[in-house]
């Protein structure tokens, strides 16, 4: 049966699918920057197809906004014109050895998770939305610390970049 | 969905199109009065009474403007930027209410999708810039990224203390609390960090160093022009507009602060324009300090938003937290909010950049035959050094 759902899953699927296989073909880095993009905003469409408001809303701020937009800033300090083969990378076969690992790992999982849904009278399925307080609350509390090991991550490689950048050296 | 529904949507979408449209064009109206008030001028007078047709015309004329290509433009990039600066701008009043149940969604999560939002307006202002082909729109691209992304720090925590006091992300449910007092007396630091980060990311003086004329001549935009220039500027005042709209209703209670007399209709009506007349008030005050104040350096412009605003703006946090926990009572707040307030603008005052000194300055009058040229006496000022 096709129901709206239905059509707007596979209008989202289809823009997450069609945005990542620009990132690959694309020879033009920044195209493929924009291209990633389409396909974080088709991702997020997948989560709001799943009720799932709170992670969709994430994906658009994390990954549409800041790290699209960090991609961008640091292609565009840099020519285009230097990077004109840059997909053509002789280590592609591992790549997609990696990529498909790691797929398959991403569909066990999803399979093998069982969605929390419930029946109403009439027997048809519906949402057993999640509020945002209580996620909030299980992030911080039962699983605090994952969380805090995450940011301790990210600093370490926000300080391992300052000292790359750094020019050693009293030039500056 | 039913088809009705869809119907009645896409009404809402249509008739908030129109709205926005008109405040935009009043919007231009206002600023260029106000601008002109402030240097002593009297503005547009020529298309109708004191110009208030003015932006009829000017929209007229960008509209029938040639629409230029540069020849080095990436076609598709250059063509879509428009579009990824408006779509966004537009998008974000689907969850702002201008009054009760006035609004197309009312989100449980609206102050949170307003945040992720706004964001993407950052994309299309590199898309303009790379995609023109031009150093200046380039340079201006590049600048607005770093820009929003910093300041896009203070100005979700600004709107996470006002989220902590109501316990919830829900525009409505936030005026709602805001019944008593409006949260303006007991966030008045918040109120200013979010003031700040908010011009900043309007990129509105004295934050528009992305389309600062004296070194970037037109910023992000420089290639565009005719339609497609006229499609950035209505994002630039919606975007305005809603950063007005979003103090009023976060920190100046909406519609429902102070009460209102009438029931019914009467009441609804009058709220409406109740909070209007207060967006007005805010975007007056935006206009004011373009009026008022120097452009920032680029330098000047990241250490006052990493160094200040993102401090303070967590300090900001941890006192509202602080107080929400141990249930201290609301005045407590305003008055470390206030002390805080009071610090940050001394320690402004007194750094080095940023000093305010009196400078004494004395005129010699040359003219006529007396022997001895006339001394003005010097008069106290103060001037801001650069």
């Amino acid at each position: 049966m096709v129901t709206p759902s239905l059509v707007l899953f596979y209008a989202a699927a289809a823009l997450t699918l069609g945005g990542g296989l620009g990132v690959v073909m694309t020879r033009n880095i920044v195209y493929a920057a924009f291209a990633l993009l389409v396909a974080m905003m088709g991702v997020a469409g997948v989560f709001l197809l799943m009720f799932a408001e709170f992670l969709a809303l994430v994906q658009v701020l994390i990954y549409g906004g800041a790290i699209v937009i960090v991609i961008l800033f640091a292609l565009m300090l840099t020519r285009v014109q230097d990077f004109e083969h840059l997909s053509d990378n002789r280590q592609w076969p591992i790549a997609a050895v990696v990529a498909a690992a790691i797929f398959g790992l991403l569909a066990a999982s999803t399979v093998g998770t069982s969605v929390r849904t419930t029946t109403d009278a009439a027997g048809a399925t519906v949402r057993t939305p999640v509020a945002f307080d209580a996620l909030g609350e299980s992030l911080f509390t039962q699983w605090a610390v994952p969380f805090e090991v995450a940011s301790l991550v990210l600093l370490v490689a926000l300080i391992g970049a300052v000292v790359l950048v750094r020019t050693s050296g009293g030039r500056d | 969905m039913t088809v009705v529904q869809g119907i009645y949507y896409a009404l809402g979408a249509l008739a908030l199109f129109v709205f926005l449209s008109f405040m935009v064009l009043v919007l231009t109206w206002v600023e260029r009065k106000a601008l002109a008030r402030i240097q002593m001028r009297m503005g547009p007078m020529r298309v109708g009474f004191h110009g208030t047709l003015q932006p009829l015309a000017d929209a007229m004329k960008l509209v029938l403007k040639e629409d230029i290509l540069p020849s080095w433009a990436d076609r598709r990039v250059y063509w879509l930027a428009p579009l990824a600066v408006f779509i966004p701008s537009l998008l974000l009043w689907a969850v702002i209410p201008v009054g009760r149940d006035l609004v197309l969604a009312n989100l449980e999560l609206g102050l949170f999708y307003i945040v992720a939002i706004s964001v993407l307006t950052v994309m299309g202002l590199l898309m303009a810039g790379w995609g023109s082909a031009n150093k200046y729109a380039m340079l201006g691209g590049l600048r607005a990224a770093g820009q929003l992304v910093s300041y896009e720090i203070p100005f979700i925590m600004a709107i996470l203390a006002v989220a902590m006091l109501v316990q919830s992300l829900n525009l409505e449910t936030i005026v709602d609390g805001q019944r008593n007092f409006a949260y303006i007396l007991v966030q008045p630091l918040g109120l200013f960090i979010f003031l700040t980060a908010g011009l900043a990311e309007l990129g509105r003086t004295p934050f528009d160093i992305h389309h600062a004329e004296s070194e970037l001549v037109g910023g992000p935009f420089i290639e565009y022009s005719g339609a497609h220039w006229a499609v950035f500027f209505l994002a630039e005042y919606i975007n305005t507009f809603t950063i007005g709209a979003l103090t009023v209703l976060l920190f100046l209670g909406g519609w429902r602060w102070p009460a209102m007399p009438f029931d019914g209709f009467a009441h609804s009506t009058l709220s409406v324009i109740w909070f209007l007349a207060k967006t007005y008030a805010v975007i007056l005050f935006i206009f004011w300090i373009r009026g008022t104040y120097p452009r920032l350096r680029i330098d000047q412009l990241m250490a006052f938003g990493w160094k200040l605003l993102v401090p303070l703006s967590f300090v900001n946090i941890v006192i509202t937290g602080i107080v929400l926990f141990y249930g201290w009572p609301l005045w407590t707040l305003t008055l470390i909010s206030l002390v805080l307030l009071g610090a940050t603008f001394y320690a402004i005052s007194r750094h080095q950049g940023t000093r305010l000194e009196r400078m004494t300055v004395t005129v010699h009058s040359f003219r006529g035959t007396r022997s001895e040229p006339p001394v003005v006496q010097p008069q106290p000022e103060a001037a801001l050094e650069d």
